[in-house]
């Protein structure tokens, strides 16, 4: 445990100048400022349509998760599970780093939960500031219904399983770059994937939920669908979740076991 | 208890079918610098990333301290500093950073990264990223990344590639000073010999994955014998007087002959012999071959 934690740490400092960390902080403070921007901008627009607070809600939140949960999550996925082994390979410092007294499970899964909780913290980061974004607006033009409806467990149910969901791709690309040292390799694949992932997705292909890369899609679609009904009444543990989970924990098993026999060359 | 830092028995090692480690009997006795000498490519820096168990090698073939290495992984590493090849230094992290994350892997003082700094001259660039230092500065640094943990061992592969004159000497005056005052035990690998011979208390010389020699640096210098120059005008005829009188003539060129030297009352004899039979002697000194020329000659013969 103890070697595990001071892995992380070292990630943590490592990494704490370079893009990977910052996109996910940057990633959300601009595109939920770019909607928030938008919604106030064009308010005289929105409040022609008076929307109750649950629609409003809805339109506003639901402006922030399309755009992520289509196209820019799975590729925000991808360049973290990039970025996380790429520090290694771009300083050739694979073989120092196993050259160190610790055990090299906790070397490797201190990586891959350093990818994870930036992903998380990314997500929070997500569901905290439009929450709290759409309580500024409202503040700054009191005319809206912000105020009317509580949409924190929407967006806790929402953010929930777009993070879940998203594992998969993330064990998938994990493994990817950390067998190739280039850039174009895990991109290439990752950038196909998604691709099929959306294509499959938008086609209702009913084995869609089996290729990794779909499942964000997927499994946002169901939250939209039922929003528009009652809200509150989407799961968080869909098919399309589990099925995340368990290509997360088996490609972490593999991974795992890729670098435990792996040689450093 | 073993008194050797480094023991390897039999070690084979392969790339595929290559073979890039024969039949290696590794013997690095504790407190010693250890000049790790071949030709580029004969397998100095496979071996070392054996001896940090980087590249798996069968069971029961590499010791350290006694104990076998893929059993004991983490309580060897524990005790093994490394620089292998070139530095491996996070480049977008100052030097000190570099530092300061191994002391977090390490779980040691933070502080131990200035104490490195100064102890490798780095302390005017601490803040500077190392990206932006020059070979020679990456190459302190990954000396002061090898020694932050204060090793017993230390396994350095080629360490004063890329310094000059300067840098050379102080890399150098360090490794003498670790082993001789702090005790440590120093595998130094190179393909220069002139620059193990000024440090090197004991000197391993593999080329192809073989050893071809190990002992102490005294035992290198018995392997090469002295040997007697003389130059002389007529030298076919010199030769020939030589030899009638009972001399080995090693080798022979247009400008002088090259017999075994035995003792300076030998020397002064035959001298007096091609003197007396109206040879013009004009030098005749005692030569012992260098040991970069028998370096190369153990290697070419293997």
């Amino acid at each position: 445990m103890r070697s595990l934690y001071i892995s992380l740490v070292s990630e943590f400092y490592k990494s704490r100048k370079t893009l990977a960390f910052w996109a996910a902080i940057l990633l959300p403070v601009v595109i939920c400022s770019l909607v928030s921007f938008g919604f106030y901008a064009n308010s005289d627009k929105i409040l022609k349509m008076g929307y109750p607070g649950l629609l409003l809600w809805a339109h506003y939140s639901g402006a922030t998760l399309n755009v992520m949960g289509m196209l820019i999550m799975p590729f925000y996925v991808i360049f973290m599970a990039f970025s996380v082994n790429n520090i290694e390979h771009k300083n050739d410092t694979w073989k120092t780093l196993f050259a160190q007294p610790l055990n090299k499970f906790s070397i490797y899964a201190a990586k891959y939960l350093y990818a994870v909780l930036l992903i998380f913290i990314c997500l929070a980061l997500f569901a905290a500031l439009t929450y709290g974004l759409g309580h500024l607006l409202q503040a700054s033009v009191p005319k809206y219904t912000f105020n009317e409806y509580n949409p924190s467990t929407i967006l806790f149910n929402s953010y929930a399983k777009l993070f879940l969901s998203s594992l998969g791709i993330l064990s998938l690309q994990f493994i990817l770059s950390l067998v190739w040292g280039d850039f174009l390799k895990p991109m290439g694949i990752g950038f196909v994937g998604t691709i099929m992932g959306i294509v499959t997705a938008s086609l209702n292909w009913q084995y869609a939920y089996l290729i990794p890369y779909s499942l964000p899609t997927l499994a946002l679609r169901i939250t939209k669908v039922k929003s528009g009904g009652d809200p509150l009444a989407f799961d968080i543990f869909t098919k399309e979740v589990y099925t995340s989970l368990i290509y997360a924990a088996v490609l972490f098993v593999i991974g795992y076991l890729i670098v435990s026999k792996k040689s450093i060359k | 208890m073993s008194n050797f830092a480094i023991e390897t028995v039999g070690l084979n090692y392969n790339f595929g079918n290559q073979t890039v480690v024969k039949d290696l009997l590794l013997q690095v006795p504790k407190g010693s610098i250890y000049g790790f000498l071949g030709p580029n490519g004969a397998g100095k820096t496979t071996t070392i990333k054996i001896l940090l168990n980087l590249l798996q090698s069968p069971a029961d073939q590499v010791f350290i301290f006694g104990k076998e290495i893929n059993s004991n992984r983490i309580a060897t590493l524990r005790r093994v500093g490394a620089l292998v090849e070139q530095p491996a230094i996070y480049g977008h992290l100052t030097g000190k950073e570099n530092l300061i994350n191994r002391c977090i892997l390490l779980g040691i003082k933070k502080s131990k990264a200035d104490e490195m700094l100064a102890l490798v001259g780095l302390s005017e660039a601490a803040n500077k990223k190392s990206g932006k230092y020059s070979l020679g500065m990456k190459q302190r640094l990954g000396i002061a990344l090898a020694l932050i943990s204060d090793p017993e061992l230390l396994l350095l592969d080629e360490p004063t590639n890329g310094l000059d004159p300067n840098g050379i000497i102080e890399v150098r005056n360090l490794m003498i000073d670790l082993a001789s005052k702090h005790n440590k035990t120093i595998l130094v690998s190179s393909h220069l010999l002139a620059e193990i011979e000024r440090t090197a208390t004991h000197v391993g010389i593999i080329n192809k994955g073989q050893l071809l020699f190990q002992g102490t640096i005294n035992e290198l210098h018995l392997l090469s014998k002295p040997m007697l120059e003389i130059e002389i005008d007529d030298i076919v005829n010199a030769a020939i007087l030589i030899a009638d009188s009972g001399y080995e003539i090693i080798e022979q060129t247009d400008r002088k002959i090259i017999v075994p030297f035995t003792s300076p009352e030998d020397s002064g004899i035959l001298n007096t012999l091609l003197i007396k039979n109206g040879f013009t002697v004009s030098s005749l000194y005692k030569q012992r071959k260098d040991l970069e020329n028998l370096f190369l000659d153990i290697t070419k013969n293997n």
